[in-house]
């Protein structure tokens, strides 16, 4: 597989012209067809909202101060995954990784609260049937979680299995971080709109 | 497959360690090069093909005999799909109706001009040694081959394969058995999409061969390039809307059914269906054809990009107005996101958003017919070889021009309302995608098939196949058009139900039998594919005396595709240049040859 790589132009060193490597304008277009999506459940939760007769605003049903704790955790988060990819800058992989399980720690933390918030409302018999409002709040929290998951697999690989490429090949293992921690602070952007647009609104 | 196998027995292993060290399943199954991922994109959708078209010749018999117990196949059908006496059911028919749309677009056609014929010739035509994310090559390919399967296995399902047409509208989309299946599905088909999509988008900016500026890209290149961004932007909205139908399906919300909903006598919610309504029917159609519209010129984009490769190649000259034609298609993708709701005039959703979008459709119909010109105009004075690609090629511009044309009445609120949701659609797409398009796709493989495999397909059953599947395509949609005229409404199980039926019910015969003929002339074409794999006449690696640089490497090419690293020194047709001894200069020629 290695192999492949070798022969592939600009996998590692960035292009002289658009100026980065194949994998962050991978990352850059995914991030684009992320936002098409999250934009589409948006557009769409903006038109239910305009179309209903009456709305319940977020603040008096959802429970704001768990979902502040979670936005400071989220943006916290970011930071521990630039200081990450930094100190693999600084060649400093010990550190990293120590930041890299802090950015794993601080989703998990994220996780619980939303578990905490989920059941919850499943106690008092809100479920996503209950009625719009309660259906966009899970689908929308609930595709934001699946991406918070799908970060935390991403950055057990690279504390775990996907480590070894650290000592084989050190500057495509930052690059990989840095890919990573621009999906990251993706999720957490996402999480900064819904936050206001369905809690505080 | 074969193609890649030769390659690789050919033993020009070239700049990887990937060669015979493999073993099979790693070479051929699980492959990562572009190439063996392009012919199993291209194998894996012709057969979806097939089967979306046998799906078609069974309603097919329903609609010119309806009633009648079907032969053979009818004893075959499970008892959900047929009625007691062996005639189609009308559950049967809207399941195969909604699976043929389904098949015929994500499987079949999209899958084979954008995975099957993007991935083997993009790379070779910007002289790159493979896409620029292999594995996420074959993740997108094996992605694709889930969904295929997962909707294929909807058939043998309790409750069966969905029923309510390829653009399961809402509210029965959300209710009707099957449906769950079917967006599991489309969510694997979409993933498969993005990751194609990405990769496409990368190697074409990224991995371009020293020389290869934007505008000296192949027009196919150019139109891969173009569908690439409409998949990836577009593709996501319908998965949102996926999301939210399962949603409506497993959950119990009501994205997207209304207040009031009356389900088989009761109102609901009733202990079945819990939804307690307030949503909008209209949201999905939004969402849905904010997709499905982008989607259609992602069917005819990379079909024109084959059907220029092909004309220039056999005219022996430049494209003419090559410049006109990537502008026009750069235009077309961005123009195609805001004309959407032209499918949805006659849902009341007001005369200001109609006219929005009737004017958006007028104008990009502007593009699609500077690219027909520009193909038709670098037909004049050309000396022409007719071989089997060149005729497929030529077929392809009136029968796309009549699939356009016959588009504009559509486009126009008023003409609309008499057409919409008539037979006259069903005619008018038709045009553009199957002797459109699919003609395309054929042209593309007799083309291509000497790179892939190391040799030519047979000219004699090129034509067998070729003039009966023209006379057929037309004998079979061209009837279309009167019925929808007389106002014929389509998904109509029994068209002699209606006194507008029986009256044009003469042509439902005429199409069903241009249909099954159809059929017969595909024999050739199988036999040819497979035959001549192994019995074909050997050619050199530029057989066709061809420019781009896919023909400067050989043929099958090796893995890593070039045996010396490829420069390009000029524009991609220079055929018949002015005072050279041969009549084409490859790209990849130095100019002191």
């Amino acid at each position: 597989m290695s192999a492949t790589a070798e022969v592939i132009p600009h996998t590692v060193e960035p292009h002289p012209v658009t100026g980065v490597y194949n994998g962050k304008f991978g990352m850059w277009l995914f991030l684009a067809s992320e936002i098409m999506l999250f934009g589409a459940l948006f557009s769409s939760y903006v038109l239910l909202r305009v179309g209903s007769a009456e709305w319940p605003h977020g603040y008096s049903v959802l429970n704001v101060p768990l979902a502040t704790v979670n936005t400071m955790v989220l943006i916290t988060s970011s930071v521990t995954v630039v200081m990450a990819w930094y100190c693999l800058q600084l060649n400093d992989f010990g550190k990293a990784r120590l930041y890299l399980l802090a950015t794993i720690g601080l989703a998990l933390v994220f996780m619980v609260i939303k578990y905490i918030e989920y059941s919850s409302k499943f106690e008092h018999h809100h479920y996503p049937r209950t009625n719009l409002f309660y259906g966009l709040y899970f689908t929308l929290t609930g595709l934001h979680g699946l991406h918070v998951l799908g970060g935390i697999l991403v950055f057990l690989y690279f504390v775990g299995p996907g480590a070894g490429m650290w000592k084989t090949d050190p500057h495509r293992y930052t690059n990989r971080v840095e890919c990573a921690g621009l999906y990251w602070h993706f999720v957490d952007l996402v999480w900064i709109f819904l936050f206001p647009s369905i809690y505080l609104l | 497959m074969s193609a890649a196998t030769h390659g690789s027995h050919a033993g020009h292993d070239h700049g990887a360690a990937h060669g015979h060290d493999l073993p099979f399943w790693r070479k051929y199954v699980f492959s990562v090069d572009h190439k063996v991922i392009g012919v199993q994109y291209t194998i894996t959708a012709l057969v979806f093909l097939l089967f979306g078209f046998s799906l078609m010749m069974i309603m097919r018999y329903q609609l010119a005999y309806p009633g009648r117990p079907l032969p053979i196949v009818g004893s075959w059908l499970g008892p959900g799909l047929v009625n007691a006496d062996r005639s189609l059911s009308p559950d049967g028919y809207n399941v195969f109706g909604a699976m043929h749309g389904t098949i015929m677009v994500f499987l079949a056609v999209v899958p084979l001009v954008v995975g099957g014929f993007g991935n083997y010739v993009v790379p070779l035509q910007i002289g790159a040694p493979d896409m620029a994310f292999p594995r996420l090559n074959a993740a997108s390919y094996w992605s694709y081959l889930s969904g295929g399967l997962v909707m294929f296995a909807s058939f043998f399902m309790k409750g069966g394969a969905a029923q309510s047409g390829w653009t399961s509208y809402a509210p029965l989309a959300v209710i009707s058995p099957g449906q769950t299946v079917w967006l599991l599905g489309m969510v694997l088909l979409i993933t498969s999409s993005l990751l194609g999509s990405v990769n496409f988008i990368v190697t074409i900016v990224q991995l371009r061969a020293p020389g290869l500026s934007f505008f000296r890209l192949p027009f196919f290149v150019w139109a891969q390039f173009v569908t690439a961004f409409l998949l990836l932007l577009a593709f996501p909205p319908l998965e949102a809307a996926a999301i939210l139908q399962l949603m409506d399906r497993i959950a119990g919300t009501s994205f997207f059914m209304p207040t009031g909903l009356v389900v088989s006598g009761q109102i609901l919610p009733t202990e079945a269906l819990p939804h307690t309504g307030g949503g909008s029917p209209l949201l999905w159609q939004h969402l849905f054809w904010f997709l499905a519209h982008p989607e259609v010129y992602v069917l005819i984009l990379p079909a024109m990009g084959i059907v220029a490769e092909v004309v220039a190649n056999n005219t022996r000259k430049p494209l003419w107005g090559y410049r006109s034609m990537v502008y026009a298609i750069i235009f077309l993708g961005f123009m195609s996101f805001i004309v959407w709701a032209h499918h949805m005039f006659m849902t009341g959703m007001g005369t200001k958003l109609s006219l929005f979008f009737a004017t958006t459709t007028m104008i990009i119909s502007i593009p699609s017919v500077v690219v027909l010109t520009a193909l038709i105009l670098s037909l004049w004075g050309a000396a022409m070889r007719f071989n089997s690609q060149f005729l497929f090629a030529l077929a392809f511009l009136p029968m796309f021009a009549i699939g356009g044309l016959t588009g504009l009445p559509l486009g126009l609120p008023a003409s609309d309302i008499h057409l919409h949701d008539t037979y006259y659609v069903i005619g008018h797409f038709h045009y553009v995608v199957a002797p459109g398009t699919i003609f395309a796709i054929f042209a593309g493989v007799y083309h291509w098939y000497p790179k892939v495999t190391g040799r030519k397909m047979s000219e004699l059953l090129g034509r067998v196949h070729f003039w009966p599947s023209l006379i057929c395509m037309n004998v079979i949609f061209l009837p279309m058009l009167f019925q929808g005229l007389q106002g014929l409404s389509r998904r109509t199980y029994d068209p002699l139900v209606y006194d507008a039926g029986q009256a044009v019910q003469g042509w439902h015969f005429v199409s069903s039998w241009g249909a099954w003929i159809l059929a017969i002339a595909q024999i050739p074409f199988i036999i040819n594919f497979f035959w001549s794999a192994v019995a074909g006449k050997k050619v050199s690696d530029n057989p066709w005396d061809a420019t781009t640089l896919e023909w400067a490497a050989p043929s099958p090419p090796p893995h890593g595709n070039f045996l010396k690293s490829v420069s390009v020194y000029r524009d991609p047709y220079v055929y018949s240049p002015p005072g050279r001894p041969s009549d084409f200069w490859p790209q990849n020629q130095p100019p002191e040859d």
